[in-house]
C-alpha cells in the first residue's frame, strides 16, 4: 500500500518536472499572481517557484509573467529603439477594446482610461469620427519639464514614465499636459503594500494612492518583443506600433513602412502647433470603414447621448 | 536702555494687554481654536480617506487649496510694501503700522504654502524635493523663493523691534519666561549712537533687499500658471498681474487689521485717519492699476478669440456659471473702493475699510475664477459621465481646511501680540535726523542760489 503511494507520487514527481520545464523551455513564462485572487476554475497547473518548489496552483490565478525594467534601468529605456504608434482614424468604431485591454493590464478601475476614445468634430459643417487618445510621449514634454522631482522622465526609446514610488502628488504635470493624458489616484486602489519588490515604472503596477499614473506604452511587454496590450485588443487593426529607426510600424497583421505610411496617408500630429513633438501620429479619417454612428453601440443610451451633445459648438 | 516719556507712556499702556486676556478675548480665541479643530479634523480624515474626500478630480486636480494658496502669500505683500517701500521712501507715518504689516506678512507666508502641502498626494514625500530636486521645475522656483523671502521678513520684522525687545527686557515683569525670552531676544541692545546706526543700516538693506524678493515671489507663483499650455492662463501678463493684485489685497488686509486692532485695543492716538486716508489711497491707485490689467487681458484673449481661450470666456460671461462671481470680483470688487475712495465726501476711516473688505473678498474668488474655469476647460472634450468629473465643487473638507487657515491666521495674530506691542513703541531716531538732514541740504541749496543771484545782480551793475 505505502509502496503503491510512492510510486504513484514518483510518476507524480516525473510528471511535475517535465510541464515545468516544458513551460520553462517554452519562454512563455507564465507565473502566479499572488496580489489579486480570482474565481477558482477548478483546474490546476503545476509550476516551478523561484527558489526551485513545484507548486500547485489554480488556473484563474495564471497569467503571463511580465519582466520589466527596476529602479535605475527603468529610467534608461530599451537601446537603439525609439518607439512610435500610428492611429488610423478611419478604422476607428469606437469598439473600446483597447480601452478595456488597457484596463486589465495595467490593473485600472472601471472608470480609469489611460486611452480613452472621444468623439471629435473639428467644426459644425466637418464629419465627426472617433479618436483613440494614449499618451502621446512627447519628445519635447510639458509634463517631464514641470516635474519638480524628475518622477517622470523621458527615455532614450522615446518614452515618458511615471516612477510612482518618486511621485509626491502635486499634480502640476497633469494642468501641464495639454491632451488630458495624466490619471490621478484619488484613494488607495487597496493592491498590496507600500514598496513591492515587484513595482516598476514600466508596468505601473500595483498602483499607488496619491500619485499620478498615465499610458505607458507597455514597455516591459516590448521587452519581450511583444506589442501593447491596446494594439492587440483592437479588432479592426486601428493602432499601429513600432520602432522608428527601424522604420516599421504594425497592428499585428498587418506591417507598414512607417515613414511610407504617413507620407501616403498624410499622417499628422495631433495639435501640432504645441510644439510637444509627440511620438503618435494619427491618420486622418478618410475613406472609413464604418459610419461614425455605429460608435454609438458599445455605449449606454445615457453615454452616446452625451456625447452627441458634448460635440454639438456651443457657441 | 533709556526711553523718553512718549515711549514710557506706551509701554505703560500695551504690557497690560500683553499680559493678561479679556473674557470676551477667551471667548473670541475659544471661537478661533474651534475652527483651528475642525481643520484638523478635517486634514486627519484626507490623510486617512486619501484626496478623494476633496472635490479635485483629474481634470481639476487643483481646487480651494491652491486658490487660498495664492492668496494668502498675496496677502503677504503687505509687509512688503510698507516695510520696503515706505522704510526707503522715509514715510513719517509708517511707524505705528510698520509691524502689524510685517506680522501679517510673516503669518500669511507660512499659512500660504501650507495650502500646497494639504494639495499634495504623498505629503509623506516631502524630502523627495531636496532629494530628486530639479531646478528647471517652476515648484522649486517657488520653494526657493517663498523660503528665503520668510526668511527675510522674518529678519526685517526682528530688526524692526530689537528697540522694542530691549525696552521690554528692561521692563520688571513678573513671569520669569518673558524676561529670558526677552533678554535672550534682544542681544544687549542698549540704544547707543553705534548699535543705533548699525540696526539703521540693517533695516535699509534688508527693505532693499525685499522688494524684488517679494516681486519674484509673485511672479514665480503667476508661472507656475503661465508656464503651461492651458487657456486663461498661459498669458505673458501673468507675473506682473499677479504682483499688482498680491498688492492690492495685500494693502486691503492691512487697512482691515489696522481697524481691527484700533478698535480691539483703542489706538485711536496711534492709528488715526491719517493712516486709513493715505494706504486708502494707496488702495485705489492699485485698484485702478489691477482694473488696468483685468481688461488689458480679458481684451486681448476676447479680442482675438481663440477657440480655446473663448470656451473659459463664455464660462466666465456665463449666468449660470461663473458670470456674477466675475462681476463681483473684476468689475464691482475694483470699481467700489476705486470710487468710493477718488470722492473726498465719501472718504473715512469706516468706508475705507469697508471697501477694503470687499476688494479682499474680490480678490479671493478672483483666485478661484483663475484656477477653476481654466481646468475645467482641457484642450480635449470633456467626455466623462461622472458629474465631479466636469464641474468642480468643494467639499466641506476643503471649506473646514479654508476656514481653519483663516482662524489661524487671526489666532497667531493674537499671539504675537501677546509677545510685542502691536504698535512699535521705541521709535527710532532715523526719522528726525533724516529731516533735519533735508532742512540742512535745502538751506545749503538756498544759500548757493542767493549767492549766485546776488553775484549776477553785481555783474549787472557793472555792465551798466
Amino acid at each position: 500500500m505505502e509502496k503503491g503511494k510512492k510510486k504513484q507520487s514518483r510518476r507524480k514527481f516525473f510528471f511535475k518536472t517535465a510541464t515545468a520545464a516544458i513551460g520553462a523551455i517554452g519562454g512563455a513564462g507564465l507565473i502566479a499572481q499572488s496580489c489579486e485572487t480570482k474565481k477558482e476554475s477548478g483546474e490546476t497547473m503545476t509550476l516551478l517557484s523561484p527558489d526551485g518548489k513545484l507548486v500547485e496552483v489554480d488556473k484563474a490565478n495564471v497569467a503571463p509573467a511580465r519582466m520589466p525594467a527596476h529602479g535605475k534601468n527603468a529610467r534608461k529605456g530599451i537601446p537603439n529603439k525609439k518607439f512610435v504608434m500610428v492611429i488610423d482614424l478611419a478604422r476607428c468604431r469606437n469598439a473600446r477594446k483597447c480601452v478595456s485591454n488597457c484596463q486589465k493590464m495595467h490593473q485600472l478601475e472601471p472608470e480609469d482610461e489611460w486611452i480613452k476614445v472621444f468623439l471629435m468634430q473639428d467644426s459644425d459643417d466637418t464629419a465627426p469620427y472617433w479618436f483613440p487618445k494614449p499618451c502621446f510621449h512627447c519628445n519635447q514634454p510639458p509634463c517631464v519639464k514641470v516635474c519638480p522631482v524628475g518622477a517622470t522622465y523621458k527615455r532614450t526609446d522615446g518614452l515618458v514614465l511615471v516612477d510612482n514610488e518618486r511621485c509626491i502628488g502635486c499634480k502640476f504635470c497633469m494642468t501641464a499636459c495639454p491632451y488630458s493624458s495624466r490619471v490621478f489616484q484619488w484613494k488607495d486602489p487597496g493592491q498590496g503594500k507600500e514598496d513591492d519588490e515587484n513595482y516598476s515604472p514600466e508596468t505601473s503596477v500595483p498602483h499607488k494612492v496619491g500619485t499620478v499614473g498615465k499610458c505607458d506604452f507597455c514597455p516591459d511587454m516590448a521587452r519581450m518583443g511583444k506589442l501593447p496590450t491596446c494594439v492587440t485588443g483592437c479588432p479592426n487593426g486601428v493602432i499601429f506600433f513600432g520602432d522608428k529607426n527601424e522604420d516599421i510600424v504594425t497592428n499585428g497583421t498587418e506591417s507598414f513602412r512607417f515613414s511610407e505610411l504617413i507620407y501616403d496617408r498624410a499622417g499628422y500630429h495631433f495639435m501640432a502647433e504645441l510644439g510637444t513633438e509627440p511620438n503618435v501620429y494619427y491618420l486622418p479619417p478618410v475613406d472609413r470603414l464604418f459610419d461614425y454612428k455605429k460608435g454609438f453601440k458599445t455605449l449606454t443610451p445615457e453615454q452616446a447621448e452625451f456625447y452627441k451633445k458634448s460635440i454639438v459648438h456651443k457657441h | 536702555m533709556e526711553l523718553d516719556a512718549k515711549a514710557t507712556r506706551a509701554l505703560n499702556y500695551f504690557i497690560p494687554q500683553m499680559v493678561s486676556i479679556s473674557k470676551s478675548g477667551m471667548v473670541q480665541v475659544g471661537i478661533l481654536l474651534v475652527f483651528i479643530l475642525g481643520g484638523l479634523y478635517a486634514l486627519v480624515v484626507q490623510i486617512v480617506e486619501g484626496h478623494i474626500v476633496t472635490g479635485m478630480r483629474d481634470n481639476v486636480v487643483w481646487g480651494l487649496y491652491i486658490a487660498n494658496f495664492i492668496f494668502f502669500i498675496g496677502i503677504s505683500y503687505a509687509g512688503a510694501l510698507i516695510s520696503g517701500i515706505l522704510h526707503l521712501l522715509r514715510v513719517e507715518w509708517r511707524h505705528p503700522i510698520i509691524r502689524i504689516a510685517e506680522i501679517i506678512t510673516i503669518i500669511s507666508t507660512i499659512i500660504g504654502p501650507a495650502y500646497i502641502l494639504l494639495c499634495m498626494g504623498r505629503l509623506d514625500r516631502l524630502h523627495h524635493l531636496a532629494l530628486y530636486g530639479r531646478i528647471q521645475s517652476p515648484i522649486i522656483w517657488d520653494v526657493l523663493a517663498i523660503s528665503t523671502y520668510l526668511i527675510g521678513s522674518i529678519i526685517f520684522l526682528y530688526l524692526a523691534s530689537i528697540r522694542d525687545l530691549a525696552a521690554l527686557r528692561d521692563y520688571p515683569f513678573k513671569q520669569k519666561w518673558r524676561k529670558k525670552l526677552y533678554r535672550f531676544l534682544a542681544i544687549s541692545f542698549n540704544g547707543n549712537a553705534k548699535q543705533n546706526r548699525f540696526l539703521e543700516r540693517g533695516l535699509t538693506i534688508m527693505s532693499a533687499i525685499i522688494i524684488p524678493l517679494a516681486v519674484l515671489v509673485h511672479s514665480v507663483l503667476a508661472w507656475i500658471f503661465g508656464m503651461t499650455l492651458r487657456p486663461g492662463w498661459h498669458s505673458t501678463i501673468f507675473a506682473p498681474y499677479f504682483v499688482v493684485a498680491a498688492v492690492f489685497s495685500g494693502t486691503g488686509v492691512l487697512i482691515i487689521a489696522l481697524w481691527v486692532f484700533r478698535k480691539y485695543y483703542h489706538l485711536e492716538s496711534y492709528i488715526t485717519k491719517i493712516h486709513f486716508n493715505y494706504l486708502g489711497i494707496i488702495l485705489m491707485i492699485l485698484g485702478a492699476l489691477y482694473g488696468y490689467f483685468t481688461f488689458s487681458e480679458y481684451l486681448t484673449s476676447w479680442y482675438g478669440s481663440e477657440t480655446w481661450d473663448m470656451e473659459v470666456l463664455y464660462k466666465l460671461f456665463d449666468p449660470h456659471e461663473y458670470w456674477w462671481w466675475f462681476f463681483f470680483s473684476a468689475i464691482l470688487g475694483v470699481a467700489l473702493p476705486v470710487l468710493v475712495i477718488l470722492i473726498p465726501k465719501f472718504r473715512n476711516i469706516n468706508s475705507i475699510t469697508a471697501v477694503s473688505v470687499i476688494a479682499v473678498f474680490a480678490l479671493w474668488v478672483k483666485r478661484y475664477l483663475i484656477i477653476i474655469p481654466t481646468l475645467e476647460t482641457p484642450l480635449l472634450p470633456l467626455q466623462d459621465l461622472r458629474p465631479e468629473y466636469i464641474h468642480y465643487t468643494p467639499t466641506i473638507i476643503e471649506w473646514l481646511l479654508t476656514f481653519a487657515g483663516v482662524a489661524l491666521f487671526c489666532f497667531l495674530f493674537f499671539l504675537f501680540s501677546k509677545f510685542l506691542p502691536i504698535v512699535s513703541v521705541v521709535k527710532g531716531e532715523e526719522g528726525t535726523n533724516y529731516a533735519e538732514l533735508r532742512k540742512k541740504v535745502m538751506q545749503r541749496v538756498l544759500k548757493r542760489k542767493i549767492k549766485e543771484e546776488k553775484r549776477k545782480a553785481s555783474q549787472k551793475l557793472q555792465h551798466i
